[in-house]
């Protein structure tokens, strides 16, 4: 029995064990984020492809584009079927394998449990078994461009009947039936963690917000994902039993009628895929809010400004985020009343989202604010998920819905939430736990060229898409050309592709400094930031079991410059 | 620098294994159990709206019992509340520190999930020899894959009540109050595999 085998410390353990299929949070922690950066990286390659096409439509890829099979590249020419699977598998793979594995798997798994003084996370097998379940699904989706029908190519939404009746969507279904349980065990994981396991006197409210952020996450995961695995199981139907749950009678594809046994519907596939997927654009943000909080309130050396109304907008967006999927099908003729409901429930979800925003601004309001890299990757998240906020209000409204849906101005809103707002977050975590999970630093200077870098760069791709929405462009486009009211704007197309590949360019220094830096980092000791909250008690990296003895949490997270007090923090887990 | 504090079993180290917590009133294991089954209600909460939006969408929907076989769902219902009382009986006894009453009743609901399966597999069947598939019409493809899915949860519920009987027993020699828990955390699933069918029978067959 596992009671006997344990009875020893980690490094007793053999490699494999310590390392591989490792029972403790950190290592999980660890193994998430690396494979979802992996998965970042190749998401954003899929797409450099894309900027290929889209910069220079129909002219051969140099170099790299004789590499490709015959099925999607002819002389270098992307084929359209191939540019649509690199489209859908972007954006499955940014979203299922990278950002949330980063966000929740990663710093979830690595910090929550530090952030609670407790040991490890509640069920420690189920966590590995989570990790090792999502990585299946990682293999069979990356697997799926190798089949003999190629990856998914109905877009990341998959919607139906065109996912229906293309090839590559059945391994698509596989692939998320295990993302979506590997969600699942990881949320009642956290859930469990968070309510039993916080230490002695770390009350609900005495909780890092980054704790309170992946709280409301893992609700989210819980209970939006389960009615996209009821769709995937309808869709899988669909496609291997002949049933017709999406498929409406008399469908007529290429001029003729489908033979298909009819009666279903369509608009069903969209109405669960969103109760999922709206769920899950607050489940990409939330944790980087969380994160952005913590680096903020260490980095500005004062208290985080608001702290109960930040915990009550993430709970009033958590309860929210259920009741505005149907913003995304204003052009499905739901008929006026519905599109009414959902207006109202959009636009009222938007006011927790501006007041966490507005008291991570405030709370930089007369802070001695120390710039370090993280700092700078935290500030640049506010502008940048303001942007993308600010820009999404139109899309909620039915009427300037109508000409927006659909076009880049979409991509735009959606892409400056995610990439220049959760990822900078997220890239910010990582330059600000980096020291606590091995014991050194990130260098300071490649940190600072990769932003001053990323941030122009980021803005370059994103922000004229704006325009491009605006002129009416769609999104799914495979020649940009094709319309006449595109051709004019075709430079600025040339310009998001410079922009993109000098994007991949200025992550070199990110790369060279993650992995050169577990050799030549400075060395630090527990608590380098000088931060207050309970992971800094334990030593970099924490050992197996976390911290040397029980920590007791005396005071609230973020007690920064408290007058009367020696030193300007007084960590939580400190008695005086 | 110190060694850690844990000196033994990880284990011994995560609380409210064994000893609830005081004020969620709960083991871990028993919380977690509560959260899987909220998000089953989702997965079940999906697929029975996708039933209503189906059925409101269509304009000749058949009425269940005309085309499907309720004496036989009648009493696959009745085996399954049967069980379920079994299985509040086999954790009422190994509490009680009786082995051979646990060993008995945990057999029979065991049995009786394997009856159920073994009823529905005749329905399938029959459905099946009269030409009778998921493509036929929607009614035929979401009642397949509602008892499907439903049945596949009895499957599982099965695999870990046969587990709890044989080799999982195991652990009732070494940490009884933890084995008794975890029977109480199968005993919860069990009743919501049966509570939904509860809810599939009437939706399928009588409405």
């Amino acid at each position: 029995m596992p009671t006997k085998t344990r009875s020893h410390e980690a490094h007793d353990l053999p490699f494999w064990r310590k390392y591989i299929f490792s029972t403790d949070h950190k290592v999980i922690g660890i193994q998430y984020a690396i494979t979802g950066l992996l998965f970042l990286l190749f998401g954003f390659g899929l797409i450099m492809l894309i900027r290929w096409q889209l910069a220079y439509p129909a002219k051969p890829l140099p170099w790299i584009g004789h590499l490709f099979h015959q099925k999607t590249m002819i002389g270098g020419i992307m084929l359209p079927e191939f540019y649509n699977q690199l489209g859908a598998m972007h954006g499955t793979i940014m979203v299922f394998l990278g950002v949330v594995p980063l966000a929740v798997g990663g710093f979830g798994n690595f910090l929550v449990p530090l952030q609670i003084g407790a040991p490890d996370m509640a069920f420690p097998k189920l966590n590995m078994i989570s990790y090792w379940v999502y990585f299946i699904g990682g293999v069979v989706m990356f697997a799926s461009f190798f089949l003999p029908d190629g990856a998914a190519q109905s877009g990341w939404t998959s919607y139906a009947p065109l996912s229906i009746i293309t090839t590559g969507q059945t391994a698509w279904l596989l692939g998320m039936v295990f993302l979506i349980t590997s969600s699942l065990l990881g949320a009642v994981n956290f859930l469990t963690t968070i309510i039993q396991l916080r230490t002695e006197g770390l009350t609900f409210f005495r909780l890092p917000f980054f704790v309170w952020a992946q709280f409301v996450t893992s609700f989210l995961l819980l209970l939006a994902f389960p009615p996209l695995e009821a769709a995937a199981v309808f869709q899988l139907m669909d496609r291997l039993a002949d049933t017709s749950f999406f498929m409406p009678s008399g469908l007529v594809v290429s001029g003729k009628v489908l033979e298909v046994s009819g009666g279903g519907n369509p608009i069903l596939w969209q109405h669960l895929f969103w109760f999922l997927a709206h769920p899950e654009v607050y489940v990409l943000v939330l944790p980087a809010m969380g994160i952005v909080a913590e680096i903020i309130a260490c980095n500005t050396r004062k208290p985080l400004y608001g702290y109960n109304s930040l915990v009550g907008s993430v709970l009033f967006i958590g309860f929210m985020s259920f009741i505005v999927w149907a913003h995304h099908m204003f052009l499905t003729n739901m008929g006026t009343k519905m599109s009414a409901f959902f207006q109202i429930t959009t636009m009222i979800i938007s006011i927790p989202s501006i007041i966490i925003l507005t008291m991570l601004i405030l709370s930089l309001w007369g802070g001695s604010i120390r710039f370090t890299v993280p700092m700078l990757f935290a500030a640049a998240f506010l502008p940048m998920f303001g942007i993308g906020g600010l820009t999404g209000l139109p899309l909620g409204l039915a009427a300037s819905d109508i000409h927006l849906h659909d076009t880049y101005y979409v991509i735009g809103h959606f892409h400056y939430v995610v990439a220049p707002g959760t990822l900078f977050a997220l890239f910010a975590g990582v330059y600000h736990w980096y020291p606590k999970a091995t014991g050194r630093k990130l260098s300071e200077f490649l940190g600072k060229v990769h932003f001053w870098l990323s941030f122009p760069l980021i803005n370059g791709i994103f922000m004229p898409m704006f325009l491009q929405g605006l002129a009416g462009v769609s999104r799914r486009l495979y020649d940009p050309n094709q319309f006449l009211h595109g051709q004019p704007i075709q430079p600025l197309n040339v310009f998001i592709s410079y922009c993109a590949w000098g994007l991949a360019l200025a992550q070199i220094p990110f790369i060279i400094n993650f992995f050169g830096s577990l050799i030549w980092g400075k060395k630090v000791d527990a608590n380098p930031w000088h931060a207050t909250t309970l992971e800094w008690a334990a030593p970099s990296p924490p050992p197996h079991g976390n911290f040397l003895e029980p920590v007791t949490a005396y005071r609230d997270p973020y007690e920064y410059s408290v007058p009367g007090r020696e030193k300007d923090f007084w960590p939580q887990h400190l008695e005086d | 620098m110190r060694r850690p504090y844990r000196q033994n079993k990880m284990s011994s180290l995560i609380k409210h294994i064994t000893k609830p917590h005081p004020i969620t009133g709960v083991t871990n294991a028993k919380l977690g159990t509560w959260l899987f089954l909220a998000s089953e209600v989702m997965l079940f909460g999906g697929l029975f709206s996708a039933y209503i939006l189906l059925r409101l969408g269509s304009l000749n929907w058949p009425h269940g019992w005309e085309l499907l076989n309720v004496p036989l769902a009648t009493f696959n219902t009745m085996v399954l509340i049967t069980s379920s009382v079994t299985m509040v009986l086999s954790w009422a006894a190994i509490a009680g520190g009786d082995l051979k009453k646990y060993r008995r009743f945990m057999g029979i609901t065991i049995l009786l999930g394997i009856v159920f399966l073994i009823a529905k597999s005749f329905e399938y069947a029959a459905k099946f020899g009269h030409h009778i598939y998921p493509k036929t019409n929607i009614f035929y493809a979401i009642y397949f894959t509602l008892t499907g899915l439903h049945g596949l949860h009895v499957f599982g519920g099965v695999l870990v009540n046969a587990y709890f009987l044989f080799p999982g027993l195991a652990l009732w020699r070494e940490e009884p109050v933890q084995f008794v828990n975890r029977v109480e955390c199968a005993g919860l699933y069990w009743h919501f595999v049966d509570l939904v069918w509860i809810f599939l029978f009437p939706t399928l067959y009588l409405l």
